[in-house]
């Protein structure tokens, strides 16, 4: 190299390690705001089902299947609490879980094979981390005021006996992403569909939401099905929720494994997501 | 003269055993239109994927504007520009806002953003469909697109994977003819491609890969005098009748080429080849006299047709 070459390649290395600044420190937030801009041409669908979706479930179990129960059980029969009160929780948790459940199926299959976009955003200065950062902070975007509203209906329903019954959302939230994160460390390895995301809603999603305490109390269930429960993020979701909403009592030690067992499926399912994606788009 | 911006040296990519990409070595110099051709399966989007710094080499040096792309992927990847093989625009996404999205991945400002898609539609011929639904859009139109999107960082270096495959002629003259703009205002061009006109079209220089490896390398002009004579004789004869004839053409011009449906004689002289052919008694279904092109340069030196 001459001397007179050296301030063009300098130049040109400089440029490009300027070029990267940006994209290293904000890239998964750039990540999130293309999904988020892609979410808005469904908005309306989004909206119509964040709200209609409390208001038919709290309608049928609170109003409907309630009375039947309350009627049978006296007001505050069911769990030193109405029926009601009872099921709100475990009704705003499954929410969060079906949301998560979505948006960490088809759009991280979608990513990758139907309309490869992670490819295209690889191609650009973003790395295969950020890309799941990016996916799983706009998971928390479509989560976070599906909860509220749920919250809200429920308000309106006279649902929420406690003051700290606001923090079931947070609950909700974080029972939600635990979900969210485990089906996507496993959907990012599909290759070929084979109606695997259809078996996930089928036998994982549906009897956890059946099994996990929902609309009774999980040692009502005989015992040889209770282990569906155990390890059913949603269960610890919905206790947590219940011990904030209406004051249930359980030992300390359950309600801190509510909050452990949920964060370790978090950590798992976001570095195994980030490892796999990772690992697919250098191919 | 400037410092190549790529530098690889014995460039190897393999998947298990098998190395799609072979130890490859080549330069390319900046504002420099270089072209990688060969047959599909050659290992030419692998070179693509890992000049484009996102697909890591097993061995060899690679260095792209003096960086490492193992160690410096986004920073490589923020000066290049990337037209995949296979279109990956957003479908949920309208026009413009593909290309928005696109350049906020390089860290531009939403206004920037704006008027660099507004400048690029312009450049593709899009602005009526600015608002359209990218499913919407042609082969061609989305081809376009991409290429614009490509744009948003203003690319050092362009590197396009088969930019026109699958596109009707007038489609492809017209992405061609941008490409062209590109190059005269100093883009460096890096374009794989499987036909042969769009090398003669595009490439100041070009390798000629197979295999994995590189089977020669030069200007197309320089490459077609070296491999091959100046005119090409095409007959005809009937695919039953095509080797048989040719035993009895051996002679004629400096070398013979047979395939399955027609025979190619090399020559200086065409046209006295084919009268040479008449005197013979030799009376081909069709003929035809051309220039000899890349294609005849592939055919000499790997024994087989690009296009198969």
């Amino acid at each position: 190299m001459t001397a007179v070459t050296e301030p063009f390649a300098a130049e040109a290395a400089g440029r490009a390690l300027a070029g990267g600044v940006k994209p290293r420190r904000y890239g998964s937030w750039y990540v999130a705001e293309h999904r988020i801009r892609g979410m808005r041409s469904y908005l309306k669908t989004l909206l119509v089902t964040s709200v209609g979706n409390p208001l038919v479930y709290l309608f049928a179990l609170g109003v409907g299947l309630a009375s039947l129960i309350d009627k049978n059980l006296g007001p505050n029969g069911f769990n030193g609490v109405s029926y009601l009160a009872f099921v709100a929780p475990a009704l705003l948790a499954t929410a969060a879980v079906t949301v998560a459940a979505e948006e960490c199926t088809y759009p991280i299959m979608m990513g990758f094979k139907w309309n490869p976009i992670f490819f295209g955003m690889n191609a650009a200065p973003i790395t295969g981390n950020q890309i799941v950062n990016g996916v799983f902070i706009s998971v928390l975007v479509r989560i976070i005021p599906t909860c509220v509203i749920y919250f809200l209906v429920m308000l309106l329903f006279g649902a929420v006996p406690s003051p700290w019954g606001a923090l079931t959302i947070l609950v909700a939230t974080f029972t939600g992403l635990s979900v969210g994160l485990v089906i996507a460390a496993y959907t990012s390895r599909i290759v070929d569909d084979k109606g695997q995301m259809a078996m996930i809603m089928r036998f994982g999603i549906t009897p956890m939401f059946l099994f996990s305490g929902t609309f009774f109390p999980l040692s009502q269930m005989p015992i040889f099905l209770q282990w569906i429960g155990w390890i059913s993020p949603l269960w610890h979701g919905t206790q947590l929720g219940r011990v904030l909403s209406y004051g249930a009592v359980e030992p300390a030690w359950l309600s801190a494994l509510h909050v452990l067992y949920p964060a370790a499926l978090c950590v798992w399912g976001w570095t195994t997501t980030q490892r796999v994606v990772t690992r697919r788009l250098n191919k | 003269m400037s410092p190549p911006v790529i530098t690889a040296k014995s460039l190897t990519k393999k998947y298990k055993e098998f190395a799609a990409v072979d130890g490859i070595s080549f330069e390319v110099a900046p504002g420099e239109s270089f072209g990688l051709l060969g047959p599909n399966g050659a290992g030419k989007s692998t070179t693509m994927r890992m000049v484009g710094a996102v697909s890591t080499r097993t061995s060899g040096d690679l260095s792209i504007l003096g960086l490492d792309p193992n160690e410096h992927g986004p920073e490589v990847r923020s000066q290049l520009g990337v037209v995949p093989q296979q279109d990956n625009l957003d479908m949920e996404l309208r026009v413009r806002d593909n290309l928005i999205v696109y350049g906020r991945y390089f860290g531009l400002s939403h206004a920037q953003c704006g008027r660099k898609a507004d400048e690029l539609l312009e450049f593709a011929q899009l602005t009526d469909r600015a608002k359209a639904k990218v499913d919407d859009l042609s082969g061609g139109m989305k081809r376009r697109l991409t290429i614009a999107r490509s744009l948003m960082n203003d690319p050092r270096i362009l590197l396009l994977d088969e930019p026109t495959t699958g596109l009707d002629p007038q489609a492809r003259h017209i992405l061609w003819d941008r490409l062209f703009r590109l190059k005269e205002q100093g883009t460096t061009l890096v374009l794989t491609t499987h036909y042969m006109d769009e090398a003669e079209q595009l490439c100041d220089r070009l390798v000629v890969v197979d295999k994995g490896r590189i089977m020669a390398e030069g200007a197309p002009a320089d490459l077609i005098k070296q491999y091959s004579t100046r005119e090409v004789v095409e007959v005809r004869f009937g695919s039953d009748r095509n080797a048989d004839v040719a035993r009895r053409l051996a002679g004629v011009g400096e070398r013979l080429e047979v395939l399955p449906d027609r025979i190619l004689i090399y020559s200086e002289d065409g046209d006295a080849e084919l009268a040479l052919i008449a005197e013979m008694g030799l009376e081909p279904i069709t003929s035809l006299v051309r220039r000899s092109s890349l294609e005849d340069v592939f055919l000499r030196l790997t024994g087989r047709s690009l296009i198969e």
